[in-house]
């Protein structure tokens, strides 16, 4: 977390973003910087009942109750499989309303450039995880999903 | 000192509104009391001093409108005063009228800080034909009231002496007045009379301390500076003043700040002190003639006095609207709630008590390094009574009489009255039932629409009620009480009740239901359908009610709220709508249970008892499991299956069953196991998580652990 933090306040030049870049199974995702609010490891889960199936319950952050989400079982792969290197990422959109995705690791923090960004995905991108993302960036050699967070956590449909 | 001196209102305005409305619910409160019974001196005085001091109140804050219809709502009350004309039901229906008006007027300056630009020149004209009417009787022509009085206390206090000629001066002061002789400099005293319905003195005396400073400079003030500042003054106050201006020059200044009335300057006699006793003993004389004579402004004046404090705020007479409107944005006052001292007074004192646990633990943990256990557990017994207590008690500064929401009810029954042509009568009991803040806010108009569903609906018209043997007038009640963790709200009347069989066959034709769903079901669940969106009995839709947009709204308003809503009705007797609401919002007792591995929170207010169930005595009814306890039949629900709980293996011979209510309506819950009783903290679980309404929130318990909480009424 600390770590985070100081890269935010590096200057950076005007065009870039910064995403964390986290990996679900063999892909990477990016997450833009400016949505998280804090990176956690894993820790006790309580189930909610009758949620949607992706919804793995809550977890206690400090006093706070937050709803924790499964990007794999949202993204449709296997269940999660809770290693030493499984965070949960708090998200917050808007103020008093965070979430928590669960995702198999954590690599690392990367500046992009408008153009290093590819927005247009319809044509590789088919299957259902397309709805959540919001463009491809290259860095160097690896390609980054970058996932629309919105998308991602304020879909209401029942699984 | 007088650090401040741009204009500001904006600290008095939450005064101004608090105060504007309580004068407001006076008047209605008077106003009712004088329809009934027109001769009454009381009432008529007390609805003269409210106005009176509106119309000063609006005054002072600039508000000119609202001073204006005040006014002359004023003068017509002054007329009745001395006996001049009677009090008419047409005078009663302009006043409410004018009474509306004002109301209007405040909610503008609650949401904006000003009054709006609605003249309301049809009310004025009317109220000031009806007081010309009067007035051309008498000799006297509408007497500007706020004049007369003052003037004659000025002139006694004249023959007295003035005030300012008994300010003593000290061998101290006396050299500056030395000094202030060789310099050729005029000394002179000033008496200044402030209007009596002035209610910002303080600052009036500051614009004079002002105007004076520019050209000279005050050596003494009788009351001293301090007290002045501090509003410690009645409408005079006396200065010795240095300057070379004239007294003429100085007069004019002084009397050029409005709401003084006169400002008496003389040359000063310059008079050694000679002992305080005597001059005390004039200041008292003369301070206890003002407070007889102004005995009627004093309750006025003061509260404003406690605030206005030593902050000297500067008034001129049409900015202060101007200078808000820049605002408009967010509502003028924030929420606040008024305190009872007393009710601070119990929270200081638990806190002590806090504070002396906390103590007693760090030398209980201090002494010989070892834990002794027993006084560890007292102590600890100690401070979970302290903190409840100290729960309780902030709760209760949370808490409000729900009076405040109720009290405009009876005039509105009234003027349903008129409205609907039916004779009826609202009865209200437990007034002072208290509910949290924001609980009260929220109630106001789910209770307005019941009330109104009662009188437009429920209440059959005069005639019918004659031909049914009933009594003419119809009755609503308005019952609030306790009951437990809950508060309960009860409207009822005695009219018509609920034709089970128009709103069987109105949701039929509808198509909410089909004519098979109707046979099945039963008359209760019938009464429940008025609640579903959309759907009013009445057949013929009236300005009062039957919009169509009816108990649903009022449903889902009290269940935001953490209640519930229920009805009641028996045919030709009448109904009666009880709505339960959560006395406190937050903080809950709850029992704690085990399902499997998890454990989940019932809320306390829920439980009726917990039972031990004999595995052969749940019996079976139409593949429903149900147990038969002291006569009733209860359904019971298995928590674990439900909930998809995991399941432990182990069968056992009993079955703990926590029996919960909600309403008429009971039914058993199945756990595991029992933890224990519990104070718990609510927090949301946000609203992404989409889990059918069951759980009601969640909280943490002591080990960082989360617990969930049941929604008992879900449930049932």
């Amino acid at each position: 977390m600390e770590e985070i933090t100081d890269i935010q306040n590096i200057e950076v030049a005007s065009e870039t973003k910064q995403f964390i870049v986290i990996k679900i199974g063999s892909e990477q995702y990016g997450i833009d910087i400016k949505y998280v609010d804090n990176i956690v490891r894993n820790q006790r889960i309580t189930r909610i009942p009758k949620a949607q199936s992706y919804f793995k319950g809550v977890i206690n952050l400090r006093g706070e109750i937050i709803p924790v989400m499964s990007l794999r079982l949202k993204f449709g792969l296997e269940p999660d499989e809770y290693t030493n290197a499984t965070r949960i990422i708090i998200i917050k959109l808007e103020p008093q309303s965070a979430i928590g995705l669960i995702v198999d690791e954590v690599r690392e923090v990367v500046d992009l450039t408008e153009e290093a960004i590819e927005k247009n995905t319809t044509a590789d991108f088919n299957d259902e995880k397309a709805q959540y993302l919001s463009g491809i960036g290259k860095n160097g050699e690896s390609l980054i999903s970058l996932l629309n967070i919105a998308s991602v956590i304020n879909d209401k449909e029942v699984m | 000192m007088w650090g401040c001196n741009k204009m500001d209102v904006s600290q008095y305005l939450e005064i101004f509104i608090d105060e504007t409305k309580e004068h407001l619910q006076t008047l209605s409160d008077q106003l009712m009391i004088l329809e009934t019974e027109p001769e009454n001196m009381d009432c008529i005085n007390e609805i003269f001093r409210a106005a009176h001091s509106l119309k000063g109140m609006a005054g002072t804050m600039g508000y000119k409108r609202m001073q204006r219809l005040t006014h002359d709502m004023e003068n017509v009350f002054q007329e009745i005063r001395s006996g001049n004309m009677k009090v008419q039901p047409e005078l009663v229906d302009v006043l409410f009228r004018g009474l509306d008006a004002l109301e209007a007027y405040l909610d503008n300056i609650m949401d904006s800080a000003d009054e709006g630009t609605e003249e309301n020149e049809e009310i004025i004209n009317t109220l000031n034909s009806i007081a010309e009417k009067a007035g051309s009787g008498s000799d006297e022509a509408t007497p500007d009231k706020t004049e007369s009085p003052a003037e004659e206390t000025t002139a006694q206090e004249q023959m007295d002496g003035i005030p300012y000629e008994s300010i003593r001066i000290t061998d101290y002061e006396k050299a500056t007045f030395d000094k202030a002789k060789e310099q050729n400099q005029n000394i002179y005293g000033i008496t200044v009379y402030l209007q009596e319905s002035c209610i910002l003195k303080a600052a009036r005396a500051f614009l004079v301390f002002k105007a004076l400073e520019e050209m000279g400079e005050v050596i003494k003030a009788e009351p001293n500076v301090q007290d002045i500042e501090d509003e410690k003054f009645d409408l005079t106050f006396s200065l010795v003043y240095f300057t070379k201006e004239s007294l003429e020059t100085v007069k004019t200044a002084i009397e050029s700040v409005s709401e003084v009335k006169e400002a008496v300057v003389g040359v000063f006699d310059v008079k050694l002190e000679e002992g305080a006793a005597e001059s005390e003993h004039d200041i008292n004389a003369a301070e206890t003639t003002v407070t007889e004579e102004y005995n009627e402004e004093v309750p006025v004046a003061e509260p404003v006095k406690k605030t206005a404090g030593g902050q000297a705020a500067v008034m001129t007479e049409n900015k202060p609207a101007k200078k808000q409107n820049a605002q408009k944005a967010k509502p003028a006052v924030g929420r606040t709630v008024r305190v009872d001292i007393e009710k601070l007074d119990v929270l200081m004192n638990l806190v002590s008590e806090l504070i002396i646990a906390k103590n007693g633990l760090v030398s209980t943990s201090a002494s010989d390094g070892q834990v002794n256990d027993s006084s560890f557990n007292e102590q600890i017994e100690y401070l979970e009574s302290v903190t409840t207590n100290l729960h309780e008690s902030v709760m209760k500064v949370r808490m409000v009489p729900i009076e405040s929401v109720v009290s405009r009810f009876p005039r509105m029954i009234r003027d349903l009255n008129k409205k609907l042509d039916k004779k009826m009568e609202l009865h209200m009991t437990g007034e002072e039932t208290e509910l949290d803040r924001t609980v009260i806010d929220e109630i106001g108009d789910p209770l307005q629409h019941l009330l109104r569903n009662a009188a437009d609906h429920g209440l059959e018209s005069n005639e019918e009620r004659i031909a049914l043997g009933k009594p003419e007038v119809g009755n609503i009640y308005l019952d609030a009480y306790q009951d437990g963790n809950n508060v309960n709200i009860e409207v009822r009347d005695d009219g018509a009740g609920i034709n089970v069989e128009k709103v069987k066959n109105k949701a039929i034709e509808k198509g909410t239901i089909t004519p098979e769903q109707a046979a099945a079901m039963s008359d209760k669940e019938i009464i429940d359908l008025l609640f579903k969106p959309s759907f009013s009995t009445a057949e013929q839709i009236t300005d009062v009610s039957g919009r169509g947009v009816g108990l649903d709204v009022v449903k889902t308003k009290i269940e935001g709220l953490g209640g519930n809503i229920e009805c009641k009705s028996v045919l030709g007797e009448g109904s009666s709508f009880i709505i339960r609401l959560p006395l406190t919002l937050a903080i809950i007792q709850a029992l704690m249970v085990e399902l499997g591995t998890e454990k989940y929170a019932i809320p306390l207010g829920n439980i009726q008892t917990i039972e031990d169930v004999p595995l052969e005595d749940v019996k079976h009814v139409q593949t429903k499991e149900v147990i038969n306890l002291r006569g009733s039949v209860i359904p019971l629900i298995r928590l674990d299956q439900l909930l998809d709980v995991e399941a432990v293996e182990q069968e056992e011979e009993s079955l703990t069953v926590v029996i919960v209510k909600k309403g008429e309506k009971q039914a058993g819950l199945v756990v595991d196991n029992l933890i224990g009783q519990q104070e718990i903290v609510i927090k949301s679980i946000g609203n992404y998580i989409n889990c059918s309404k069951m759980i009601g929130g969640a909280t943490i318990l002591g080990d960082g652990e989360i617990a969930l909480i049941l929604e008992v009424n879900t449930l049932v």
